[in-house]
């Protein structure tokens, strides 16, 4: 038995993103819900499953804002960054067990005017190791927790930040095409090399935003995604995987490998195709240099090889693969990887506003905490 | 308060000897009171046999960077006097690795395999951090 095509993603919404917003977060992840489920051609009261994003919104506020009568399943999947596409696997195996027909996965953040990054994580569970041995010393905020990865990656493998400036600046192309982005003006390679050191080697430009917003996506039983609104997005293939040493990245025995090495090879044995297949992917983006590790941890390239990979436009839409054709935590906006998921469903469905072309093939990724990870492949239904 | 603005650990009964430690001078680790495993950061239970019966031990204090990061932005107010900082990722010969800030190590030094000893610093009364220098 398996989760192979046991859901398609029927609906997709998002709201305004911003930097700077007056709103509440529930409020954005209300509408990017609304707007998801009115995508999907369905009424609110149609959802029975939910998993909303940890930190935000909770069943109940579903149900009450929505007038949901039988709500059937809520969880959450608190993964960080990999939350929302572990969260597909969670909708998958409660739709195939028949106990829900239409799950939806949702998020809101006030990411930019709310609480900051090195705020927030102070109060995150996952972060409680960190927090008692690493946070006394300085070692806060993300950045300064995975650059030791980076530099471990650069040190044995040659790695350069030139390389990831790639990654911003394909990135930034990308956001700059697109009609809901908050970062379009283009920059270059020198733009990345000028801006300013956060915690060595990752700078300002390998940084993603902190953004305003909500995002949100249905996941359908296959026998009602044929009959809904628009086209349905299959997902063939979807796996989470937890890295060795998962609350603490300095104990992992590999720098430079992340969850998601664990979870590729499931998911793709289960969609039955390879990275050869793949017509673009919307890989977590973090930072820079968490796209690179991950396209080595996919299997794209060999370990260590990921550098020369992106390189020389590789990851543009004209590029050997498109990657985060809609700018991305980098420079679309930071929901988490929600934003992610919506993209690839319109870039599957042909409806994106920088379209692959004949994109029939693609994958969305998700990263967070120390390293947890989670893969799920889809094809146009 | 004793102006110390900085975040501070709160420690458990699982990590509290680790503290202690670092308080007298001495860098403590578990190890394993039944297979002799060590591990960090101290936590109950043993992910090699299972055993919940944990000694301390003294480490060497030596050992060699694994990584690195030099922070160039306080993501906490308490650190804006210090930057820039580095912060060390090191392997110990015991098996583990610790996280701590360089102290008397220039940049330009750092490397893979750079070996180093580990001092204490006493940021407060009741608080004494690592840190690691050069040998």
């Amino acid at each position: 038995m398996s989760l192979y095509e046991a859901g398609a993603v029927t609906g997709v919404g998002e709201t305004k993103y911003l930097r700077g917003t007056d709103r509440s977060a529930l409020s954005f992840q209300l509408e990017a819900s609304l707007n998801a489920i009115r995508d999907a051609g369905l009424k609110p009261s149609d959802i029975d499953g939910l998993i909303p994003y940890g930190h935000g919104a909770v069943a109940e506020d579903f149900i009450t804002n929505f007038g949901i009568e039988d709500l059937r399943f809520s969880a959450t999947t608190p993964m960080g960054g990999a939350s929302a596409v572990a969260a597909i696997q969670c909708a998958l195996a409660v739709i195939q067990a028949g106990i829900c027909k239409h799950v939806l996965i949702s998020l809101g953040r006030t990411g930019y005017s709310g609480g900051r990054i090195g705020t927030r994580v102070q109060q995150m569970p996952q972060f409680k190791v960190i927090g008692e041995f690493e946070m006394p010393l300085g070692a806060i905020a993300p950045a300064q927790l995975y650059a030791p990865m980076a530099r471990r990656h650069m040190e044995l493998y040659g790695t350069t930040s030139r390389q990831l400036a790639e990654i911003a600046v394909t990135t930034r192309y990308h956001a700059s095409l697109q009609s809901n982005a908050t970062m379009k003006n283009p920059i270059t390679i020198e733009d990345h090399q000028s801006s300013r050191m956060i915690s060595d080697p990752l700078r300002l430009l390998d940084c993603s935003l902190e953004s305003d917003g909500g995002a949100a996506v249905v996941i359908s039983a296959p026998d009602r995604a044929r009959d809904l609104a628009k086209r349905p997005v299959m997902v063939m293939g979807v796996a989470e995987g937890h890295p060795d040493s998962p609350s603490a990245i300095t104990q992992r025995p590999d720098l430079t490998t992340l969850g998601l090495a664990k979870a590729a090879p499931k998911a793709f044995a289960m969609a039955g195709v390879t990275p050869a297949d793949i017509d673009v992917a919307e890989v977590y983006d973090c930072f820079t240099y968490i796209v690179m590790c991950q396209l080595e941890d996919l299997g794209f390239c060999k370990k260590g090889e990921g550098g020369g990979f992106v390189q020389d436009g590789a990851l543009g839409l004209n590029g050997r693969l498109p990657v985060n054709t809609h700018g991305g935590l980098l420079s679309q906006a930071h929901m988490a990887g929600m934003n992610h998921i919506v993209e690839l469903a319109r870039q599957l469905r042909g409806e994106a506003d920088a379209q692959v072309p004949d994109a029939e093939i693609g994958l969305v990724t998700g990263y967070g905490d120390m390293g947890d990870g989670a893969l799920a492949i889809m094809r146009r239904g | 308060m004793d102006g110390y603005d900085k975040l501070v650990p709160t420690p458990t009964p699982d990590t509290q000897p680790y503290w202690d430690g670092l308080r007298d001078g001495r860098l403590r680790l578990q190890r394993c009171a039944d297979c002799g495993k060590v591990r960090h950061y101290p936590r109950p239970v043993c992910d090699s046999c299972w055993s919940m019966n944990v000694d301390w031990m003294d480490a060497a204090g030596r050992g060699t960077v694994h990584s690195w990061t030099i922070t160039h932005y306080a993501f906490h107010p308490g650190f804006k006097g210090e930057l820039p900082y580095i912060l060390l990722t090191v392997d110990l010969p015991e098996g583990v690795r610790m996280n701590a800030r360089a102290r008397g190590i220039d940049a330009s030094a750092l490397r893979i395999g750079l070996p180093v000893k580990i001092a204490f610093d006493p940021v407060k009364d009741d608080l004494t951090l690592p840190v690691f220098e050069p040998t």
